[in-house]
């Protein structure tokens, strides 16, 4: 188990470079420069360029990236062009937020998609799977700019029973974050809910159908019994994977709910970072991001083997 | 688990005193496929008594697990009883409360089906699945955990310790079907249906379960409904057998009658589908049945049999034949049952004359010191072991042994497939043939194909028969236009199949023809040595037979030689001109077919031979082989076998040295301690009686 899990960290660390060079070299695309970009248009060209030279920006692409790598190997994650700061306090508080975000969505989609998914499951082909099945489909299909805005004018502007906001005053009562992060979470749950259930299903349709099924059941076990002992176990194991490859989107993908419900969360702090050509930010906050789907999976895969005594012992061979 | 007690507030175990355990009377069952009801059982009726063993035999798509799962009422959710009745101890499944009738799966009626791994749950561990039955009958944990210990000791498993913490994946089949049945003769069940226990499962193992099965019946008093599709099974472990045929039971009657006095044309084609003792193929060839199986659900008007059978007159054709009694528990649905004891054999022998196979001067392939090692350091596991063997061109080698012996391994290492270790010598015609598949010229390419076991899996579904024939004879016949239509004709007409068929994709092929596909293809590029690794053992027999006809005209035809994988002794010995015997990866013994059969043989293939059940149901006094295969990882001292030999030498010889392969009689070598002379008065008749004796001490 421990060599697995050591193999598992090098791999991550590999894709995490991998990760990294792609990020600095994309970032070099992006039209403009950043000295333009903070400075304004109306700047000097001379103003410009000096502040290019100062942020080092004008340096080869090569000689940039190592300096940048040397950096975060010795913990320093770069400082930002826009705010002229070390982007680690930047890029800290802003995934607290998402963290704080996605807790709260899968807290809620978790439960909720798996037991959709087995009731669907159980009762496969008549209504309530219909019903299940379709809604999640529906709500996956809905982007989630358009539930936020439908959700924001219902219950924020005509019934005024929510905030509007996600934001919150600093030191608020978790009642109060908590009520604030009720309308956003709503179309990221739309969203995944589809998925989770769906995955869910599968899973149960075919343990359901499986042998030691209908030995469990023609031991003389109760359907709810057989279900619970005998089903769950085995079926919802390809539903941790879905969970965890949706926890890194959960954290880095919410660009357009974050603003549409003005909440400082990673993914706003990156699309904010890549329009003001903040590189550093723009770099940190993707590898973080990177870093989260890394230990997500590896959490998955870990529960997974832990799991399935299948695997377990593969992995402790 | 106060559910569980609620559940098992105490229903009636009705066990009226006299009456069978099960009846079933007049049984249909359907199908609803895409709208259309499609019977799949009709009109069956059989009964099994008090402690009585009632067989089912038919083959795929006859209905017989159809009939089974009908009984626990368990149809898939598109299928439904839709006329006659079940009674079960006097209890009818159809008709209980779902309270009622989870008391009748938990206490009345056990089932045991064919996988053994997959019928257990992979995620709870053995021990903890048996004692569900007793927590269902109510008992606490503790005590049911040790009553799945007594289980797990009464099915004989050595250290049931152990095996209660295992995982379903870490035993091999044999105990894992162990587990099963002790689970499903936990709750002392007045009925037990086994359907196809042991045909997942190694002949040697196969007949340790058939014996345990035949031990626990008497022990326990339980009534056992054996479906098979293995007729020498059935007619060793049943008193009484039906004959099911596309879902009407066709003949009835004790085993002896069925097997001995067959009276209906089905049961006797079956009969001589399958290669008898000693039959072999230049006595000609075995007799298939013509035709196919009826589609499922396809209503006929008379005889369902009619079709395929060379007695049919137009009364069959009319009306459907009665259940004809024909004294004592024996009838038969044929019209003309009188006659079925002359039915004219069916297919006539049209290769050429049997040929006497030629022992030329130089082999085809020569094999020496073949090693395969998997992995490495600890977890090293020699697949193969220093193999030395010769094929003489034109001959058919039959390799045998149980799962793990070995025998794949050496096949695909022959076929460049996998690399075999350093050292390792494999020549074609007295040339090297490179251990890699890319490093070998176009004329070995060519000389060397395999026909894989599953049909299915082997050929690509998105193409078709044309397309996969094709292929062969542009790679490696270097054939095209005219010439390659030409020859694809040829192939397909001499695998029995018609050009129409070529448009078709597998998918719409039955399993048969797509074997023949599979043998077309092989052939295609003139081949000089075909692997054909257990090529029948995923068909019906009626099926099989055609195939291994096909299989043996094309040998005489086209002068190819065959390395024959099978499990199936039978089949082996029709088709085989010599046989060598693996056991964890060396060669046991290798001789020519009838001097490996007859004997003195290798303990090992003593073994092998006793544990094929005869058809005539005679229960022969054989040798069992105790205990598991040893794992290939850490091979036993030694002879490799003398962890399971019956007859090891009381000298300790076996567990020290091991022996060499020597020739005891002209081309006939074995690798045993034992001399020949020896082996030849411990294998005389009557004498193995006391050898299973002495073993059980």
């Amino acid at each position: 188990m421990t060599l697995y899990l050591l193999r598992r960290v090098l791999l991550a660390v590999v894709t995490l470079w991998i990760l990294s060079i792609i990020v600095f070299f994309a970032g070099q695309v992006l039209p403009g420069d950043p000295g333009r970009a903070v400075l304004g248009p109306f700047a000097a060209e001379r103003a410009v360029r000096a502040y290019d030279h100062q942020l080092g920006v004008d340096r080869p692409l090569l000689v940039q990236y190592f300096g940048w790598i040397g950096g975060l190997l010795h913990g320093n994650m770069g400082t930002s062009y826009t705010y002229r700061s070390p982007v680690e306090p930047f890029i800290a508080s802003a995934l607290a937020n998402s963290g704080k975000l996605a807790l709260l969505a899968l807290v809620i989609i978790v439960p909720l998609g798996i037991a959709g998914g087995v009731v669907a499951a159980v009762y496969s082909g008549r209504i309530i799977d219909r019903v299940i099945s379709l809604s999640g489909l529906a709500g996956s299909t809905v982007p989630e700019f358009v539930s936020g805005i439908v959700l924001i004018l219902v219950f924020g502007i005509a019934l005024k029973a929510l905030p509007i906001t996600a934001a919150t005053d600093p030191g608020a009562s978790f009642a109060d974050q908590l009520d604030h992060l009720i309308l956003p979470v709503i179309p990221l749950v739309l969203v995944l809910f589809g998925y989770i259930a769906r995955m869910a299903r599968a899973g149960t349709v075919e343990a359901l159908d499986s042998d030691y099924a209908r030995t469990a059941v023609l031991k003389g076990l109760r359907r709810r019994t057989m279900i619970r002992r005998h089903i769950l176990r085995n079926s919802l194991l390809p539903t941790i994977t879905v969970i965890a490859t949706q926890t890194g989107y959960l954290i880095g993908g919410l660009v357009v709910v974050e603003t549409l419900f003005n909440y400082q969360g990673i993914g706003r702090l990156i699309f904010n970072a890549a329009n003001g050509k903040d590189f550093p930010m723009l770099e940190a906050g993707v590898l973080v991001i990177g870093v989260v789907y890394m230990v997500a999976t590896l959490i998955a895969d870990v529960l997974y083997t832990a799991l399935s005594p299948r695997l377990r012992v593969g992995a402790a061979s | 688990m106060t559910e569980q007690q609620a559940d098992a507030e105490p229903g009636p175990r009705a066990v009226p005193a006299a009456g069978p355990t099960l009846r079933v009377e007049h049984l249909e069952i359907t199908y609803r496929v895409r709208g259309q009801d499609r019977p799949v059982v009709r009109d069956v009726s059989f009964e099994v008594g008090r402690q009585e063993s009632y067989g089912l035999v038919g083959e795929s798509g006859s209905g017989k697990s159809t009939v089974a799962l009908a009984l626990v009422r368990y149809l898939a959710r598109n299928g439904r009883v839709s006329g006659g009745s079940i009674s079960i101890n006097g209890l009818d499944p159809l008709g209980l409360s779902a309270a009622r009738l989870r008391d009748l799966r938990a206490r009345t009626v056990s089932m045991v089906y064919q996988e053994p791994s997959r019928a257990l749950n992979p995620s709870i561990k053995a021990g903890r699945q048996i004692a569900e039955v007793f927590q269902i009958a109510g008992l606490d944990r503790a005590s049911s955990l040790d009553k799945a210990r007594d289980m797990l000791r009464k099915v004989q498993i050595a250290d049931p310790g152990r095996a209660m913490d295992r995982y379903p994946h870490e035993l091999s089949g044999g105990m894992a079907q162990r587990v099963v049945i002790a689970m499903a003769l936990a709750a002392e069940p007045a009925l037990l249906i086994l359907d196809e226990p042991t045909t997942a499962l190694d002949a040697t193992v196969e007949a340790e379960i058939l014996d345990l099965i035949a031990e626990l019946r008497r022990e326990l008093a339980t009534s056992v409904l054996f479906i098979s599709h293995n007729l020498a099974v059935v007619a060793s472990m049943c008193d009484r057998v039906g004959v099911l045929y596309a879902g009407e039971l066709v003949e009835e009657g004790t085993a002896r009658q069925v097997f001995g006095e067959p009276a209906h044309p089905y049961t006797v084609a079956l009969l001589h589908c399958i290669p008898r003792r000693g039959q072999r193929k230049d006595q000609g060839r075995l007799d298939a049945i013509p035709g196919f199986l009826p589609q499922p659900g396809r209503v006929t008007a008379g005889c369902v049999f009619a079709e395929r059978c060379s007695l049919a007159a137009d009364e069959c054709r009319t009306a459907p034949p009665p259940a004809f009694p024909l004294g004592g528990w024996h009838s038969s649905r044929c019209y003309r049952h009188s006659e079925v004891a002359e039915l004219p054999k069916t297919t006539v022998y049209e290769g050429g004359e049997p040929g006497q196979t030629a022992r030329p001067v130089a082999p085809l392939v020569t094999i020496s010191s073949l090693s395969k090692t998997f992995g490495t350091g600890q977890n090293a596991v020699r697949a193969l072991a220093n193999v030395n063997l010769k094929i003489w061109r034109g001959e058919t080698l039959g390799l045998v042994g149980e799962s793990g012996s070995g025998k794949s391994t050496l096949a695909r290492t022959l076929l460049g497939l996998i690399p075999p270790d350093r050292g390792s010598v494999l020549e074609l015609d007295g040339t090297a043939l490179s251990a890699s598949l890319p490093k070998r010229t176009l004329e070995q390419l060519k000389a060397l194909q395999i026909v894989f076991q599953n049909p299915d899996s082997a050929l690509n579904r998105r193409r078709s028969v044309r397309w996969l024939i094709a292929r062969p004879l542009r790679r490696l016949a270097g054939l095209s236009g005219r010439r390659l239509a030409e020859r694809l004709d040829d192939l397909i007409r001499s695998v029995r199949m018609e050009a129409r068929q070529l448009n078709l994709r597998p998918g719409q092929l039955s399993g048969g023809l797509k074997q023949r596909v599979a043998i077309a293809r092989a052939f295609g590029g003139g081949p000089r040595l075909v692997v054909c690794d257990e090529p029948t053992s995923a068909l019906d027999v009626s099926v099989q037979a055609a195939i291994l006809n096909l299989l043996a005209d094309l040998q005489a035809k086209e002068q190819v030689t065959y390395l024959f994988i099978s499990h199936d002794l039978g089949v082996v010995r029709y088709l085989s001109d010599r046989i060598a015997v693996l056991y964890l990866g060396r060669i046991m013994e290798i001789g020519p077919a009838e001097q490996v059969f007859a004997g003195p043989h290798h303990p090992y293939t003593e073994a092998l031979l006793s544990a094929v059940p005869s058809l005539d149901g005679k229960r022969t006094e054989r040798i069992r082989l105790t205990g598991e295969i040893p794992a290939a990882a850490s091979p036993p001292s030694g002879c490799v076998f003398h962890t399971r030999c019956p007859r090891r030498l009381a000298s300790g010889a076996c567990e020290h040295a091991e022996p060499g392969l020597d020739e005891v009689e002209p081309g006939h070598f074995i690798s045993c301690h034992i001399p020949f002379g020896e082996l030849r008065r411990l294998q005389a008749p009557g004498i193995a009686v006391q050898v299973k004796d002495q073993a059980q001490k």
